[in-house]
């Protein structure tokens, strides 16, 4: 018809639409997603089949349920939060001195931050554990001489080697999520604090830190949930932790895969109540960074 | 009487910059200064030597009597600690062209961090003085806002009434008005001439000639990192004696 109507409506196959306003009361129908339905079909089939089969597999869930609350695994479960906890405080501590550290003028003191990032980023965390936990063979006693003195195999308990072999390299990487936290603040403000006569250590602790927090708390949250399940790799040197414990229960009864299965689900209820922490640590540190506009005004107070 | 700021002959590069070349400028206690000059003349930078955040190559500057930022032995001038600098730092306020309030702090505690952290006084009492210092800045009722939630305007305010709070014997201004859309620039200008009748000393880095020949006592014209001219504002602004403050003038005026 007219010569101007658009090309590719015809081309596939429509015809153009003439213009008629008594068409406006005509119901919309929303486009369908064909392609969507079908892969949503498709992955229920398959989730069906998978829990069909470990349902019928040669699985007794019942010693799953009998262990999940047994003695030993709970110890374990108290040991994986306590090192997650000790490890994680050592390695946020490690992070914000070498932070600051790197961020020296002094060329000693960046020197040995640069070195420490470096050497504890650059070898595996198991290699590290295994280091700290047969150090009595390079040192057999340690002490400062004359005034008291030990037997190392006596301090490198499986404890304290994996508390080491974490933290310190938990410091590494969080060192590097602290500068990045401190360099997010602006100049201004470290002016602004040292203008109202604040030290340098107040202005970090006060002005600072306070607003790199936004910046740090969500990738040191992925650290916490990494820790809690890097604390499994200390079963190698026989620290009893969950993962270690299920396997000495496992050696005696062999029910492997039923003891696996109540690791697991102490890992996943651990890593889902610090993802919860985690959302709500992250709302108290956005304060005054415009993304809470919502919080309810507070009435004006008359002066 | 001695000069509340004292400067001799202050230099300072930055790099290859000379940013001061040889200033020497006095003010006495109670009169407002207001340094004009074209960017990058250095004024600036001879603003935030006088409270030390940035560190001068030679010269000497005096603040209420005390040389700053160093000590003398013998025939050498010392650098003072961090704990000392930021002792004297006391002595003068500051205000920022971007402001610099504390984005995780609302109003009040940005006016309240200070005494309260710094000078050690009770969270009530500073809570007090706050209120009367907001009040006086037409800002009270702002003040469990964040600075994100504030105007450019009433940001610089609260800027102000936060240096007040430290009760300085001398304010320092850094271009107060040059972040701020036109229609904000009043609200502030208002401010410091309020705290300039009420007997404040200040120091004013400014593009506003308009008010530097309405509040100043004295204004300093800098180029190139020197002091050009000097005088009440009646000679700088309305007869320049020097060619370069002419073009300035005409410049800024056009």
């Amino acid at each position: 018809m007219s010569s101007t109507a658009a090309p590719s409506a015809i081309g596939m196959g429509m015809k153009p639409e003439k213009f008629d306003p008594s068409i406006a009361h005509l119901t919309h129908v929303p486009r369908r997603h064909y392609g969507r339905w079908m892969a949503s079909v498709l992955i229920l089939l398959v989730f069906g089949y998978v829990v069909k089969a470990f349902a019928e597999g040669q699985i007794d869930w019942n010693i799953v349920g009998q262990f999940l609350t047994a003695q030993s695994i709970l110890n374990g479960l108290v040991n994986t939060i306590i090192m997650t906890f000790c490890a994680m405080a050592l390695g946020i501590a490690l992070g914000v001195l070498f932070a600051i550290l790197v961020m020296s003028p002094n060329p000693v003191l960046k020197g040995v931050a640069v070195f420490y990032i470096w050497f504890f980023r650059g070898t595996p965390l198991l290699l590290q554990l295994l280091i700290w936990f047969n150090l009595a063979l390079v040192f057999p006693r340690i002490g400062i001489p004359g005034l008291f003195e030990v037997r190392m195999v006596d301090v490198m308990t499986p404890f304290v080697a994996t508390l080491l072999g974490l933290g310190i390299n938990q410091g590494a990487y969080t060192a590097e999520v602290v500068r990045s936290g401190i360099l997010s603040v602006d100049t201004g403000q470290t002016e602004a604090a040292k203008s109202i006569g604040m030290t340098r250590l107040t202005t970090l602790r006060r002005i600072v830190l306070p607003q790199a927090m936004r910046v740090i708390i969500p990738p040191v949250g992925n650290e916490v949930i990494s820790m809690v399940k890097l604390t499994s790799i200390a079963s190698v040197i026989g620290f009893a932790e969950v993962l270690r414990n299920a396997q000495t229960i496992y050696y005696a009864n062999a029910r492997v895969i039923e003891l696996l299965i109540v690791a697991a689900a102490w890992y996943l209820m651990i890593v889902t109540v610090l993802t919860i922490g985690q959302h709500f640590l992250e709302r108290y540190f956005a304060k005054g960074s415009g993304r809470r506009r919502t919080r309810p005004a507070t009435p004006a107070v008359e002066a | 009487m001695m000069p509340i700021v004292v400067a001799a002959d202050v230099r300072k590069s930055f790099g290859s910059v000379q940013a001061l070349d040889g200033v020497s400028i006095d003010i006495q206690a109670g009169q407002v200064l207001c340094i004009v000059g074209p960017s990058g003349s250095g004024k600036s930078t001879f603003l935030r030597c006088i409270n030390q955040l940035e560190r001068i190559d030679s010269g000497a500057i005096w603040v209420d009597g005390e040389l700053i930022g160093y000590r003398r032995v013998g025939d050498k001038l010392y650098e003072l600690t961090d704990a000392e600098s930021a002792r004297q730092r006391l002595t003068s306020g500051m205000v920022f062209q971007r402001f610099n309030l504390f984005q995780h702090l609302t109003a009040l505690e940005n006016i309240i961090e200070g005494p309260v952290t710094v000078q050690k006084r009770r969270r009530k009492e500073a809570v007090d003085e706050a209120m009367a210092l907001l009040d006086r800045v037409g800002l009270a009722a702002k003040r469990d806002a964040y600075p994100s939630e504030l105007s450019g305007g009433q940001q610089q305010r609260v800027a102000i009434a936060r240096a007040l709070a430290m009760k300085p014997k001398l304010m320092l201004f850094d271009e107060p008005t040059s972040a701020l859309d036109p229609e904000l620039v009043g609200e502030v200008l208002e401010v410091m001439r309020d705290l300039a009748s009420s007997g404040m000393t200040m120091i004013v880095v400014t593009h506003e000639l308009g008010f530097a020949r309405e509040v100043a006592n004295e204004v300093v014209f800098m180029d190139r990192g020197a002091v050009v001219e000097r005088g009440p504002p009646q000679e700088v602004l309305v007869h320049p004696q020097q060619q370069r403050t002419r073009d300035f003038i005409a410049a800024v005026l056009a």
